[in-house]
């Protein structure tokens, strides 16, 4: 099959800059030449392609749309334009992505003292730190409010003890940004790799994301230096802050994924012949499915144009990007499924990438505020009511 | 040392060819345009030169208004500055004239080095090069794989066919056309594409280098090949006809 040429029905390229569709030309080429030659076979030993980290730094990916500290600067449009191309190779290498930049450069960068920017950033951005993002606890997840890990402080330092799970990169990571309860509020803590008492352990037998880590955090008497706080990272406002981050980049990398489905679905029902040797693009069923998934991919395109651009404009809210993230997964996990039955049996086989696109966004749909709390989240903005318990 | 590397943007190879309403070149405006490939590897010849030897890359390009999008995607790449020779939009120029105009504007940066694509996507000449250093009375090599620049001189691998190579070695300054393939494209890195934002382009107009404007070879006419199909009946018996058949394609396909 050809390389990937993206998908534009409704000259939706034309609302890019030469600037914006350069980055994504970067983008598009690294995963064409990078990514999809080897992400079938990661994806079956249930592995992340780590040769492609160091790359992806000196490409600029990590914290693309941070300003400083050997970030590349970008827009938030240029930056949802890679998380587009990157989810076009795979979910979990935009999960690593979208952790490293917008759930561990960002809070260090917002609520992180001068030392531990200057110390952290330029490493992460680079790629020779690798970090990950410890939120979710076993008991609370759509909730983490309840979280029950604690930070207690003891003679200067904060010792912390409980358990994180659901945690990108988790075990790969130099370096983890914790949120823990501690006198009486929620705060943010740097936790290095090696730190007494801090230890992960990877999640087996996931059928989602096995091209990414997934690792469980444990936290025993781990006693972390004051300096190691974040200073600014004090309330739960501040952790969710981090969230809105990543789900921008989700609501663009969902679309990467339905399109390369829907590409996928459109070059097979052109080539696969059946009933009197015509391609099954021919039955009006098939055209209607095709139709559906292409409609829905570029409104996803223009919702999440629109959201880039009141984001650069510092105006985009945590309601809009809910909006932006819940609907751009929910169809990029339809076009999956209906590629997935336009390719008929292939479409189980990993020959193709749509029932890897399916599984993985199964979990997109899940992680980073699930459907219902987005739902709620748009709910609470058109109402002033919170209808969360 | 400073390199000049001269790129032409051609229409991309992905872009749909239908022969233009005068029927003299391609409908040019539902196509995509992109750096001629050898022309790529000219420019990555180049950066990798400056990663060794330090010194300076400069692009330089004829080409109409559009062609600014190609150079400023070479200057995110690395290259430190750029020429660009802005013709106007339907400016019919033959190889004689495009060499003359870059010739012009390359005597003036006074390069150790003038790297360009063997051939263009398009017309494939292969003439532009070479053109331009004889217009510079520079030597010059084509085909080059490998360059090893050694001070005043340049040692150079040149492809030959069968499998053949030759090294040539030429003082400079000098020519070099580029073949494709040698080395692995470099992407534009997020930081290089910002960057790029605040290098310099130097805008020259064609008339502004006293080349004439009266090209020496025009295309006439551009058609689609026209489908031929032939088909003979080899008769006899199976002994005859497989001599006939052997005798055929020894001398009329020369396939044996």
């Amino acid at each position: 099959m050809a390389g990937f040429r993206g998908v534009d029905y409704m000259m939706i390229d034309s609302l890019f800059s030469e600037e914006e569709l350069m980055v994504r030309q970067t983008a598009r080429a690294f995963v064409e030449d990078n990514v999809v030659p080897v992400i079938r076979g990661c994806y079956r030993d249930g592995v992340f392609p780590s040769h492609l980290i160091r790359q992806m730094g000196e490409l600029g990916f990590f914290g693309a749309n941070l300003e400083g500290y050997g970030c590349a600067g970008m827009s938030n449009v240029e930056y949802g334009l890679i998380m587009q191309e990157l989810e076009r190779g795979d979910s979990g290498v935009r999960s690593f992505v979208s952790v490293q930049g917008a759930l561990v450069m960002y809070p260090i960068l917002t609520y992180g003292s001068e030392e531990q920017k200057q110390r952290w950033l330029p490493k992460l951005a680079s790629g020779e730190a690798i970090g990950c993002f410890g939120l979710t606890e076993p008991g609370f997840g759509s909730n983490p409010g309840g979280m029950l890990t604690t930070a207690r402080s003891d003679g200067g330092d904060w010792v912390l003890n409980g358990e994180k799970t659901w945690i990108t990169n988790g075990s790969a990571a130099d370096l983890a940004v914790v949120f823990a309860r501690g006198d009486g509020r929620v705060r943010g803590f740097l936790v290095e790799k090696g730190t007494k008492g801090y230890s992960s352990s990877d999640i087996h037998g996931k059928l989602s994301m096995r091209a990414s880590v997934t690792s469980s955090l444990s936290f025993q008497d781990c006693r972390v230096p004051a300096e190691n706080a974040l200073p600014g990272a004090v309330g739960l406002k501040t952790a969710l802050s981090c969230l809105t981050q990543a789900r921008y980049g989700i609501g663009w990398g969902a679309i990467g994924a339905a399109m390369d489905c829907y590409e996928t679905a459109r070059q097979y029902a052109l080539v696969r012949k059946q009933f009197n040797d015509r391609p099954i693009a021919s039955h009006q069923l098939v055209q209607e499915k095709l139709a559906w998934m292409i409609t829905e991919i570029t409104k996803a395109q223009l919702l999440a144009v629109q959201v880039g651009r009141i984001k650069d404009g510092q105006r985009a809210e945590a309601a809009h990007i809910s909006m932006l993230k819940r609907n751009n997964v929910a169809i990029a996990l339809e076009c999956a499924r209906l590629s997935r039955d336009l390719l008929g049996a292939n479409g189980i086989m990993d020959e193709y990438p749509v029932m890897r696109h399916l599984a993985n966004l199964e979990t997109v749909k899940t992680y980073e505020g699930t459907d219902h709390i987005h739902a709620l989240i748009i709910g609470e903005r058109v109402t002033g009511i919170p209808a969360y318990c | 040392m400073r390199i000049l590397v001269a790129v032409k943007q051609v229409i991309g190879r992905d872009a749909p060819l239908r022969v233009n309403a005068a029927r003299t070149w391609v409908e040019e405006n539902d196509a995509t345009f992109e750096i001629n490939e050898p022309d790529a590897y000219a420019l990555e010849a180049a950066l990798q030169l400056k990663e060794k030897h330090g010194g300076e890359v400069a692009v330089l390009c004829a080409g109409p208004e559009r062609a600014a999008k190609t150079i400023r995607e070479a200057l995110a790449k690395g290259a430190d500055r750029a020429v660009h020779i802005e013709l106007p939009e339907a400016a019919a120029l033959d190889a004689l004239g495009t060499a003359s105009l870059l010739a012009r504007a390359a005597e003036a940066e006074k390069p150790d080095l003038v790297l360009t694509g063997l051939q263009s996507d398009d017309l494939g000449l292969g003439q532009t090069g070479v053109v331009m250093a004889e217009r510079m009375g520079l030597p010059h090599a084509t085909i080059i794989m490998e360059i090893d620049f050694r001070g005043a001189a340049v040692r150079v691998k040149r492809e030959l066919e069968g499998g053949w190579f030759q090294y040539v070695e030429m003082p400079v300054p000098a020519v070099l056309t580029i073949q494709s393939g040698i080395a692995k494209l470099r992407y534009a890195t997020l930081m290089g594409i910002k960057k790029a934002r605040s290098k310099e382009i130097k805008t020259l107009a064609a008339a502004d280098l006293g080349i004439p404007s009266h090209p020496a070879a025009v295309i006439e006419r551009l058609y689609m090949p026209p489908r031929a199909r032939q088909a003979q009946i080899v008769e006899g018996t199976p002994q005859e006809k497989a001599a006939r058949l052997v005798d055929k394609l020894r001398t009329e396909a020369r396939v044996l």
